[in-house]
């Protein structure tokens, strides 16, 4: 019972002080599911993300992976953030062995493992550089195979690539549609970059503006890989972006 | 390459230019004493004086009693194990402090009240508890080390990004690997600026402590020689001293190059 579902979330509730971010929100993700979620800016899709891994308290609600409630050091779960997270007191090899080594996987595992990351985003020849010596996409690179190192069940993703240029964005998201299908993981995926989650996403939740509640579902079943010239493709962001629209 | 090359020829003029400097003043300093005689040898004596004084005094035990490396190496003696237990206190302390809050409730008012009283100011006190002996030197070294520390350590800490947490939270990292692996990394340059700023204040505090009060030391020689107009001793005294904690400020250096690798230094 329950286990359909890889996250369940009922009513979730977060308020700051008085202030009501997040108000009564429930949906569920099936397993290997790219979820998307876009929003008006600030609409508090970090805050809803940062309640999803319990970096915030919640107000009132439950969360759910696996039908149980979330415990950080059980369930195994990566956050790609938005502001740059890489330790640059380690080197970019350390950094993506920073979550194996946090969970104590066995030496085998963590050079295994980290090899095979390193090279699925392109940084093996880098990987004795410090982070000061690197670019902003190899640095996003890094995080992105640091999290998918530890293989997790659960992916989070705050937009990860909000400060980069296009054509980097484009090249690491076709990046992470790969590693996704390979490693099949459970990803929720937030932006506020329409184009990107039709790109992306399996579904897309549109959020409201505070406080934040569910506007739509909309399930998105093009095929992959996907054209963002193609008529249905347009066609869907056009309908999120009236969604998003609140003027 | 060029750019290499441009650095070095910079390098050859910096360290010829410090030569210059410091020649000139030689120059000077022998050309209003010995030279034209501006000052009085009983004043100020010749740099030519204060060598030759120097160099007798490793092997003269006169008037002070001891010979320099004696002197030295009794300062150093103090400095040290006051500044080795300030550091073994004030930068676990200082980490505590700004990583367990009930430890930063409790301790840093008190602490802030304490803070800008400087190490030296505890001496009276301390000579009443102690006598003159190596205990209440010792003691304020160690003040002055401790709080050097604190505050280092305590900042460094607190520099810890929010977003460095959460990446350790996320892959369910408990509270002590939050600290050995996030927070105190993240502190280890302040720490060691700590550890510096700990060094130059111990040596200092320790000098006006023997100036004050003491039986053998850099800071008591200085004191003697001051007794009997003997302002070469005084000299060579103050040259020591400088010396000296120019080589330990080294040490520490050379010691942080060792731990800190790349990334730390931006």
């Amino acid at each position: 019972m329950g286990n359909e579902y890889k996250v369940q979330v009922n009513h979730l509730t977060k308020k700051f002080g008085n202030l009501l971010v997040l108000d009564d929100i429930s949906f569920h993700v099936k397993e290997n599911e790219f979820l998307c979620i876009v929003g008006p800016t600030g609409c508090g899709k970090t805050t809803f993300l940062n309640s999803l891994s319990k970096l915030y308290d919640i107000t009132a609600g439950e969360i759910l992976i696996n039908g149980m409630p979330v415990d950080l050091k059980k369930h195994n779960v990566a956050y790609i953030f938005q502001e740059y997270s890489n330790m640059p007191w380690l080197t970019i090899r350390q950094n993506v062995e920073f979550g194996l080594r946090i969970k104590h996987r066995p030496e085998a595992e963590i050079r295994e493992q980290t090899d095979y990351f390193l090279d699925m985003v392109g940084l093996t020849k880098f990987q004795d550089y410090y982070p000061d010596q690197l670019s902003a996409s190899m640095l996003q690179r890094a995080a992105i195979a640091r999290a998918f190192a530890v293989k997790p069940e659960l992916l989070l993703m705050d937009e990860p690539y909000g400060q980069l240029d296009i054509e980097l964005r484009f090249r690491l998201e076709d990046e992470l549609i790969r590693l996704w299908r390979e490693v099949g993981t459970t990803v929720i995926f937030i932006t506020h970059n329409i184009e990107e989650a039709v790109y992306l996403s399996n579904r897309i939740l549109v959020l409201t503006n505070k406080p934040t509640k569910i506007k739509e579902e909309i399930h998105n079943d093009l095929p992959r890989p996907r054209n963002i010239a193609d008529p249905a493709f347009v066609e869907l962001r056009r309908k999120v972006t009236d969604l998003i629209k609140w003027w | 390459m060029n750019q290499n090359k441009n650095g070095t020829k910079d390098n050859k003029k910096y360290i010829l230019m410090s030569i210059c400097s410091v020649l000139v003043f030689l120059f000077i300093w022998e050309l209003v004493t010995d030279v034209l005689g501006i000052f009085k040898s009983t004043m100020l004596p010749s740099p030519v004086k204060v060598f030759g004084t120097f160099i007798d005094k490793f092997t003269n035990t006169k008037p002070d009693g001891a010979t320099i490396q004696v002197h030295t190496l009794a300062s150093l003696k103090v400095a040290l194990s006051g500044y080795l237990i300030g550091v073994g206190i004030g930068v676990p302390l200082g980490i505590a402090m700004a990583w367990f809050r009930k430890v930063d409730c409790f301790v840093t008012p008190l602490f802030d009240l304490l803070r800008p009283v400087p190490g030296i100011a505890w001496l009276p006190v301390l000579i009443v508890f102690f006598g003159i002996g190596l205990l209440s030197k010792a003691m304020v070294i160690f003040l002055s080390a401790f709080i050097a520390c604190v505050i280092n350590s305590y900042s460094g800490i607190k520099n810890t990004r929010m977003v460095h947490l959460w990446v350790g939270q996320t892959f369910g990292a408990t509270r002590s690997q939050l600290l050995f692996k996030v927070a105190i990394p993240t502190a280890l340059p302040m720490i060691f600026t700590g550890l510096k700023v700990a060094l130059g204040a111990s040596w200092n505090a320790l000098i006006a402590a023997e100036l004050l009060a003491s039986t053998k030391g850099l800071g008591f020689m200085i004191n003697q020689a001051r007794g009997i107009y003997r302002p070469d001793i005084i000299l060579v005294g103050m040259i020591a001293v400088g010396i000296t904690g120019a080589i330990l400020g080294y040490l520490i250096e050379l010691l942080q190059k060792l731990v800190m690798k790349r990334g730390w230094r931006q």
